[in-house]
C-alpha cells in the first residue's frame, strides 16, 4: 500500500492549523465555528465513500448519524457510558445498520436506491417519534450532571471539539487510503460499470456493503459527538433530510470522488452560507440564493471546484486528488 | 372509507405529475414539493382576490405549465442527458430557490383557505362538499391527461419520448419541445394538486415537502413511470391514512407508509400494476 503522500498531507495540515487556533487563542465564537466546518468536512468525506467512490447515490445518508446519535444519547443517559465509548458504540451500530441494510437495498441502482435511502430515513424517523422509551418526538435532555464527569460543562464542550478534530481527520486519512487500495480500485470500478466490475471478478455485494458500512460508520460517531455537545437530541435534528442533501452539495461542490473535494467543498459551503446568514440584505433570501448557486455548480462546473481546478491547471494535479 | 378515496384521489394527481416526469424525462423531480407549494398559495392568492378555488384551477394548470417549460430549459435542459445525481440536484437548487422566495414573501406561518361546500350526509356519515369536489375535478383532470397521452398526436409523442428518445429523434419529433412539455405538464399536475389540497388542510409554504415523500410512495407503489398507476397507489395511500387512524397512533403512518416504500421497492420495483408504461 502507499504511504500517504503530499496530496494528503496538506489537508491535513491544514486541518491541524485551523484546528489548534481555537485552543490556543481560547476563543469559543472561533471554536463554533470550525467545529461546524469540520463537521461538515467528516460528514461530507465519508458520504463521499459510497457517492463518489462507488456511484451509490444515498440520499437519505443523514439517518446513520441520527441512528449513531441517538445510539451513544441513550447509552450516556441511561448507563452513564464514558463518550468516548458512546461514540465507538454509535459508529459502530450505525455501520452494522447499514452493512445488513445494504444487504437488501443496494441491489437497487440510480434512482431507485436513491429513492429507498429517503424512504429509510423517513420510516426511522417515523419510528422513533413514537417510541416513547427513547423521548419519542420531543426527543431527549441530557442531565447536566453528565458533564460533571468531565470536568464540567465547558471542558465536555472541548472534549467534544477535540474529538471532532481527531475524528475529521481519521476520515480523510480513510478516505485517502480506500481510494488507494484495491478495495477503492474496486469500488471506482463499480461506479463506472457495475456489470463489467461483476464480469472482471469483483466481489460487488460484499465490497458495496462494506463501502457503505464504512461511509456510515463515522456519521455515527459524528452524530454521537455532535449531540453530546448539544446536550438534546430530537428526530427532527437527527434525521434532518436537509442536512442530507446539504452533505450531497459538499461532495458535489467540492469534487466528486476527489479526496480534497469534499474538504474544499464544506469548507467553501460553510462560509457561503455563514456570510448570507449574517448579512443583513441576504439573510431572509438566504435559501433562494443557496439555489442559484447550486444550480450554476451543477451546470457549469459538473465536476466541482477540485476537478475544475485540477483540469484548468496541469501541474497542479500531482498534488490533488 | 369515502373521505380517503377522496383524499386519495387528490394525493394521486400530485403523484401523477411526479410519475410522468420520470417516466419521460428519467428525472425524479425533488422540486416537485416547492410545486406543489406555489400550487396551495396561488389557490390562496385567488381565493383573497375573491376567486373560487375550483374555479381557479385552469389558472392554476396554466401557470404552472408556464412555470415548468421555464425551469425546464433554465434547469434542465443543460444535463438532460447527465447521470441521475446531476438532474436530483438541479431540480433540488430549483425547490430551494422557489422555497427560499416563498418564504421571503408569505414567512412560514399557516394559511387556510376558508372555503365550505356544505356537506352531504348519507346515515351516520358525512362527507363534506370541498372533499368532493377535489375528488371530482382530480378524476376529471386525470382523464383529460388519459385523453392527451392516448389519443392526440402531441400524446403519442410524448409516449413515444417516454419509450425510447433515441428512436423518438430519429422519427422526426422534436424531444426538446416534448421534455420542455412534459415537465409543464408534471408541475402544472402539481400546482393543481396543491390547489386542491389547501382547501382542504390548512398549509405553509413548507408543506409541500411532506406531500411531494407521499408521492413518491404512492409512484412506488403504482410503478414508477406509470402515470396511472399513480392512481391506484394514490387511492391506497389515502385509504391506509383514513382507515389506519382507527386501528393505530396516528404517527406510526409514516413508517409504515415508508416501510411499504422500501419493500416495494424491494420486492416488486415495477409496482402492483407491474412493468407497463
Amino acid at each position: 500500500m502507499r504511504k500517504p503522500g503530499i496530496s494528503v498531507i496538506w489537508i491535513i495540515l491544514l486541518i491541524l492549523v485551523v484546528g489548534i487556533i481555537p485552543a490556543l487563542t481560547g476563543n469559543i465564537i472561533l471554536r463554533e465555528t470550525v467545529f461546524l466546518i469540520l463537521l461538515y468536512i467528516a460528514l461530507a468525506s465519508s458520504l463521499n465513500i459510497i457517492l463518489g467512490y462507488t456511484g451509490y447515490v444515498s440520499f437519505g445518508h443523514i439517518v446513520f448519524y441520527g441512528i449513531g446519535g441517538y445510539t451513544a444519547f441513550v447509552l450516556i443517559d441511561s448507563f452513564g457510558t464514558n463518550i468516548i465509548l458512546a461514540m465507538i458504540a454509535g459508529g459502530v451500530v450505525a455501520a452494522l445498520v447499514a452493512y445488513a441494510l445494504g444487504q437488501a437495498i443496494l441491489k437497487l441502482r440510480g434512482a431507485y436506491f436513491a429513492i429507498a435511502t429517503i424512504g429509510v430515513n423517513e420510516a426511522v424517523k417515523a419510528l422513533v417519534e413514537n417510541l416513547e422509551q427513547i423521548g419519542g418526538s420531543e426527543g431527549i435532555f441530557l442531565n447536566v450532571n453528565v458533564y460533571k464527569a468531565y470536568g464540567g460543562a465547558e471542558n465536555a464542550l472541548w472534549l467534544s471539539y477535540y474529538l471532532m478534530l481527531l475524528l475529521t481527520i481519521a476520515v480523510i486519512l480513510t478516505s485517502w487510503y480506500v481510494k488507494n487500495s484495491k478495495f477503492g480500485l474496486g469500488l471506482m470500478a463499480i461506479r463506472e460499470d457495475e456489470d463489467a466490475a461483476i464480469v472482471a471478478g469483483v466481489n460487488t455485494k460484499t465490497y458495496k456493503c462494506l463501502a457503505y458500512a464504512l461511509s456510515a460508520f463515522f456519521p455515527g460517531m459524528i452524530g454521537a459527538i455532535f449531540f453530546f455537545k448539544n446536550g438534546n437530541i430530537e428526530p427532527v435534528n437527527a434525521f434532518n433530510l436537509t442536512l442530507s442533501i446539504e452533505m450531497i452539495f459538499m461532495v458535489m461542490l467540492g469534487g466528486f470522488g476527489m479526496v480534497s473535494g469534499p474538504f474544499i467543498g464544506a469548507v467553501v459551503y460553510e462560509r457561503v452560507r455563514g456570510i448570507l446568514l449574517m448579512s443583513e440584505m441576504f439573510k431572509d433570501l438566504h435559501m433562494a440564493i443557496s439555489g442559484v448557486l447550486l444550480l450554476l455548480v451543477i451546470l457549469f462546473m459538473p465536476r466541482g471546484i477540485m476537478g475544475y481546478v485540477k483540469d484548468k491547471v496541469t501541474w497542479i494535479g500531482r498534488y490533488l486528488e | 372509507m369515502i373521505n380517503g378515496i377522496l383524499l386519495g384521489l387528490v394525493y394521486g394527481l400530485a403523484a401523477i405529475g411526479l410519475n410522468l416526469i420520470w417516466g419521460v424525462m428519467r428525472v425524479i423531480n425533488l422540486s416537485h414539493g416547492a410545486f406543489i407549494a406555489l400550487g396551495m398559495f396561488a389557490a390562496y392568492l385567488l381565493f383573497t382576490y375573491g376567486v373560487n378555488p375550483y374555479l381557479g384551477v385552469p389558472f392554476i394548470l396554466l401557470l404552472g405549465l408556464i412555470l415548468g417549460i421555464l425551469v425546464y430549459f433554465v434547469a434542465l435542459h443543460r444535463i438532460i442527458d447527465a447521470p441521475e445525481l446531476s438532474t436530483l440536484l438541479s431540480t433540488f437548487s430549483v425547490s430551494l430557490f422557489i422555497i427560499g422566495i416563498g418564504t421571503f414573501v408569505w414567512t412560514t406561518t399557516p394559511y387556510a383557505i376558508d372555503v365550505s361546500l356544505g356537506s352531504i350526509t348519507f346515515g351516520n356519515l358525512t362527507i363534506l362538499g370541498t372533499r368532493i369536489a377535489t375528488g371530482l375535478i382530480s378524476i376529471a383532470l386525470t382523464i383529460l391527461l388519459y385523453v392527451f397521452l392516448y389519443k392526440t398526436k402531441l400524446g403519442k409523442a410524448v409516449r413515444a419520448v417516454s419509450m425510447n428518445r433515441t428512436a423518438a429523434e430519429l422519427m422526426g419529433i422534436n424531444t426538446t419541445k416534448i421534455l420542455a412539455l412534459s415537465f409543464g405538464i408534471g408541475a402544472a399536475l402539481a400546482m393543481t394538486a396543491g390547489g386542491l389540497i389547501a382547501t382542504i388542510f390548512p398549509f405553509t409554504i413548507l408543506s409541500g415537502s411532506v406531500y411531494e415523500l407521499k408521492s413518491f410512495v404512492i409512484c412506488v407503489l403504482g410503478g414508477l413511470g406509470n402515470p396511472f398507476g399513480a392512481l391506484i397507489g394514490g387511492l391506497i395511500l389515502g385509504i391506509i391514512e383514513n382507515v389506519a387512524t382507527l386501528q393505530i397512533q396516528s404517527g406510526l403512518i409514516p413508517f409504515i407508509e415508508f416501510t411499504i416504500l422500501v419493500v416495494v421497492l424491494l420486492l416488486k420495483p415495477t409496482g402492483i400494476l407491474g412493468g407497463e408504461t
